[in-house]
Order: C-alpha cells, then sequence, then structure tokens
C-alpha cells in the first residue's frame, strides 16, 4: 500500500483529481456569489457618493440608496474642453459603467501630469471624468465631482459636492485612504468634514481656487475665511495632501472648465 | 495521539495548548485585524471555517495523498477553501471584507492553518481533525477577541463600533490612544496576554535556555 501509493504515475494522478476537483468548487462559488457581489460593489459606489454630498443617512437601506442615487444624472466630461461628451466615446452605453481611474494607467486615454503642476501627486489624469449633476424644476442644485490625491501614505479617493453655484461646497468626503488612524485617518471624522460646508471654491473674480488648510482653527474674523478650513491635528502632511488635491481638481488642469461652462449655462 | 478524545482536541488549543500564545503562530494578522470587534469576529470565523474544513479534507484523503507532494496537496485545499471563504464575505459581508482586504487572502499563509493540517490531520480521523481545527480556530479567536477589546476601547472609545467613551474629536472627554490603533500595540497585548496566561498555567513557562553561573572572578576592590 505505502509503496503504491508513492509511485510518479499515483502522485500525478492524485495531484490531477485533486486540481480538478477544487477548481469546481472554487468556480462554482464564484459563479454562484457573483451577482450578489456586483450589487454590493455598485451599492458602495453609490452609497460614497451620496455620503460625499452629504445625502446619505446613516444605517440608509439598499432601496433608500437606489432612490436617492437616481434623482442625479450621471454624465462624463471631457476635462480639457470642460463639454459633455457621449458615453460611446469611451465605449459605454452606461456612464455609470465607466471607471476613470482604470482610464487614468491607460496612457490612450490620459494625460502625463507635468511634475511641476502634479499638485495632488497622481503623475496622470484621464482625459475624461464622470460627474454626478442633481437638477430640481431644471435649475441645477448640485454637482459632485471624483477628487483624489495623494496624502501621507496612500492616495486618497473622494467625492466634492459643490451647490449649483458651482462654488460653494456643500460636502466633502474620502472613502478609500490608508492614513494612520487616529491622525490623518480622521479626514473621515464627520465633525472635521463639516467645517467644510458653505466654503467658497474661488474668490470673488473666480481665478484659481484657494482653498487652504491652516493651522490652529479658523477665527470668525479671519481674512479670507470663506476658503480656510482647520487642518488636521497631527496630521501635516495629510492635510497638505487634502488641500493640494482639492485645489488641483478645482484647478485649470482638473473641473475648472467645466465648472465654468456650468456656471454660464454653456453646458 | 491517535487516542486523544474530542473534548480534548476541541478545548485543549484554548488556554492549555494555545496556538498563538504557546506556539506563538499566527501573529501577523493578530496584529492586521484587531482594531475593531467586529472586523475581528468576521476574521475568527473565517479562520475557524478555513482551518475546520481544511482538517476534514485533508484527513479525508490522508491516506491517498501521495508522500512527496503533501505539502502540496494540502496547500491546494487551503487556498480553495480560503477564496470561497472570500468570495462569501464579498457577497454577504461587503463592508468588513472591504476593511479585512488582503488579510482573508493571507489565511493561506496562517501557520495555524498549516500546522495543523500536517500535524493532526494527516494522523488523525476527520472527526477528530475537524474538531481540532475548530479547537485551534478557536484559541485563535480567544486571543484576537483578547487583542481587539482593548484596542477598539482604549484606542476608538467603542466597542462593536458602538461609542462607549465619547473622544474629544466628536466632543466628548475621552482622549484616545492612538498608539493602540496602530499595529505594534498588538504586540504589547499579546505580550501582556501571555504573560497572564503563563502566570496562570505555570507549566507553560518554558526552560530557560541557559543558566547564568555564579560570579566567582575577584575583580578590582
Amino acid at each position: 500500500m505505502a509503496k503504491a501509493k508513492e509511485t510518479v504515475s499515483r502522485t500525478l494522478m492524485v495531484a490531477l483529481v485533486l486540481s480538478i476537483a477544487f477548481s469546481v468548487v472554487v468556480s462554482t462559488a464564484a459563479v454562484m456569489l457573483r451577482p450578489a457581489q456586483v450589487k454590493n460593489q455598485n451599492l458602495d459606489i453609490r452609497s460614497n457618493m451620496l455620503a460625499a454630498a452629504g445625502m446619505l443617512e446613516s444605517g440608509a437601506s439598499a432601496d433608500e440608496i437606489e432612490a436617492e442615487f437616481s434623482r442625479f444624472t450621471v454624465r462624463l466630461v471631457d476635462l480639457d474642453t470642460g463639454e459633455y461628451v457621449d458615453p460611446s466615446a469611451v465605449g459605454v452605453e452606461d456612464p455609470m459603467k465607466y471607471d476613470m481611474y482604470k482610464a487614468a494607467s491607460d496612457p490612450e486615454r490620459s494625460t502625463n501630469i507635468p511634475a511641476k503642476e502634479d499638485k495632488a501627486g497622481i503623475k496622470r489624469r484621464p482625459n475624461i471624468a464622470k460627474v454626478f449633476t442633481l437638477e430640481e424644476d431644471g435649475e441645477l442644485v448640485r454637482v459632485v465631482l471624483p477628487v483624489h490625491g495623494y496624502g501621507l501614505w496612500s492616495t486618497l479617493y473622494g467625492f466634492v459636492s459643490l451647490e449649483g453655484d458651482a462654488n460653494t461646497i456643500e460636502g466633502l468626503g474620502f472613502y478609500d485612504h490608508a492614513e494612520t488612524p487616529g491622525l490623518g485617518g480622521e479626514v473621515d471624522n464627520p465633525r472635521w468634514k463639516s467645517q467644510w460646508v458653505g466654503k467658497k471654491v474661488y474668490g470673488d473674480e473666480l481665478e484659481e481656487p484657494q482653498i487652504r488648510l491652516v493651522k490652529g482653527g479658523v477665527s470668525t474674523d479671519a481674512a479670507d475665511k470663506e476658503h480656510k478650513v482647520d487642518a488636521l491635528s497631527g496630521a501635516t502632511l495629510t492635510s497638505r495632501g487634502v488641500e493640494n488635491l482639492v485645489n488641483y481638481w478645482m484647478g485649470d488642469r482638473g473641473f475648472e472648465p467645466y465648472l465654468q461652462k456650468l456656471r454660464e449655462g454653456e453646458v | 495521539m491517535a487516542d486523544a478524545s474530542a473534548k480534548q482536541v476541541l478545548f485543549e488549543p484554548i488556554f492549555s495548548n494555545n496556538p498563538i500564545a504557546l506556539q506563538i503562530l499566527g501573529i501577523c494578522s493578530a496584529l492586521a485585524v484587531t482594531t475593531s470587534m467586529n472586523v475581528t469576529l468576521v476574521m475568527c470565523a473565517a479562520v475557524i471555517a478555513v482551518s475546520a474544513f481544511a482538517n476534514l479534507a485533508v484527513s479525508l484523503v490522508r491516506t491517498q495523498i501521495p508522500g512527496s507532494i503533501r505539502i502540496i496537496v494540502q496547500m491546494t485545499i487551503i487556498a480553495s477553501l480560503v477564496i470561497v471563504v472570500d468570495q462569501v464575505l464579498k457577497a454577504y459581508a461587503y463592508e468588513i471584507s472591504k476593511q479585512l482586504s488582503v488579510f482573508v487572502g493571507l489565511i493561506i499563509t496562517n501557520c495555524i492553518v498549516m500546522g495543523r493540517a500536517e500535524g493532526f490531520a494527516m494522523k488523525n480521523g476527520p472527526w477528530l481533525s475537524f474538531l481540532d481545527g475548530v479547537g485551534n480556530g478557536l484559541g485563535y479567536s480567544v486571543l484576537l477577541i483578547f487583542v481587539a477589546f482593548f484596542r477598539e476601547l482604549l484606542g476608538a472609545g467603542s466597542l462593536f463600533g458602538v461609542s462607549l467613551m465619547p473622544v474629544v474629536n466628536e466632543g466628548g472627554w475621552y482622549i484616545p490612544n492612538g498608539l493602540l490603533l496602530l499595529p505594534p500595540s498588538a504586540f504589547f497585548i499579546i505580550g501582556l496576554a501571555i504573560w497572564g496566561l503563563r502566570t496562570w498555567k505555570p507549566e507553560q513557562v518554558e526552560e530557560p535556555e541557559y543558566k547564568m553561573s555564579r560570579h566567582t572572578v575577584k575583580e578590582a576592590f
């Protein structure tokens, strides 16, 4: 018995049978669970977006998230011209299916950012971005823009939500990062995030984005207080990263051309 | 080993022969997934499931496995089970599986699972092996939950995500200990747990590897 077990053909046989048996197990699990996983992923993206826009109640059910999300229109924007593009230009039917972060690593569909303009530390920028707009009675009331950039340890991915004037911040939130828990990780703190509400990205002349994260808090009589947010304590580099990434994405290499057109009603 | 009773096999690994505290295995994930109780419990359930079913499967085919490829066979079984567990978590506990990220996949390399498959399941029947897997998984879980309890309570002022001591950043009074949210803190807690366990059960204390001899040479003065 022991001898028969050790022959080469026997060894190959056992290896083969076992591999087949377990690949069946693994692939069955993968195929059967796929629909539930896709549903979770979609729900995750939707709830991240709504959370940034401050429209997500904690403990909202999947249906509520879906209902709230369906009020938004998903559109694709050419970042250079600021014009909307048809989803077919990127080869998809449903604009939700477009993955701008995947596009950012494809040389065909992205642009290299010169080092000195690369405030957000992201190296490449997709040519086309996905935005979410909310209109009520034909009037724009909200636009949610995806942003990302480098903090201290990790790239932070999030959304900035602006009011209908495409200038006042309505909310900001990050759904993926790996900053230090308790320090930079406090970018997720609701109290910190609530300070962003009502801040203005651009000055009166609507030129460069003006957001600054400052140390020691923002007093009520500070100059330019509508552009200033209290930085995170103990997390200078994460704060700087957040400041840079917001200013980059609101700047002329980011969404500024689009926001200008949006303000003037050209798109 | 063959005459080990079911009860012994199931409960010994919890305190008397704890895989983390006595055998010092599986430390890596004990550092990584113990920042909150919810995440820890899911990880523990995953490890119990994998080690129990891996032991069961290995034990069922143990007479057929050629010695020359036995480790590979065990790895195949363990890896397949881990993938299945990962898929299940992604489908039914998406939030937590995002937080566990790669650590579910890394159960494959958890020495406890592999060690029990090779050390116990290769020599024992399926039922006993299954219980051994559950027992060792429980032993792992007890220690992880102990670590997570202190890390979440003192590091974030909450348990199971429910705030017990409102932290300063959210307007409360508790200044959280940030160190406890970082991986190294788990070393301190595991160290203290091992110390406590060995004080309670002195037979776990290892023999010193050498003894200092007395100082005999008379030096100055």
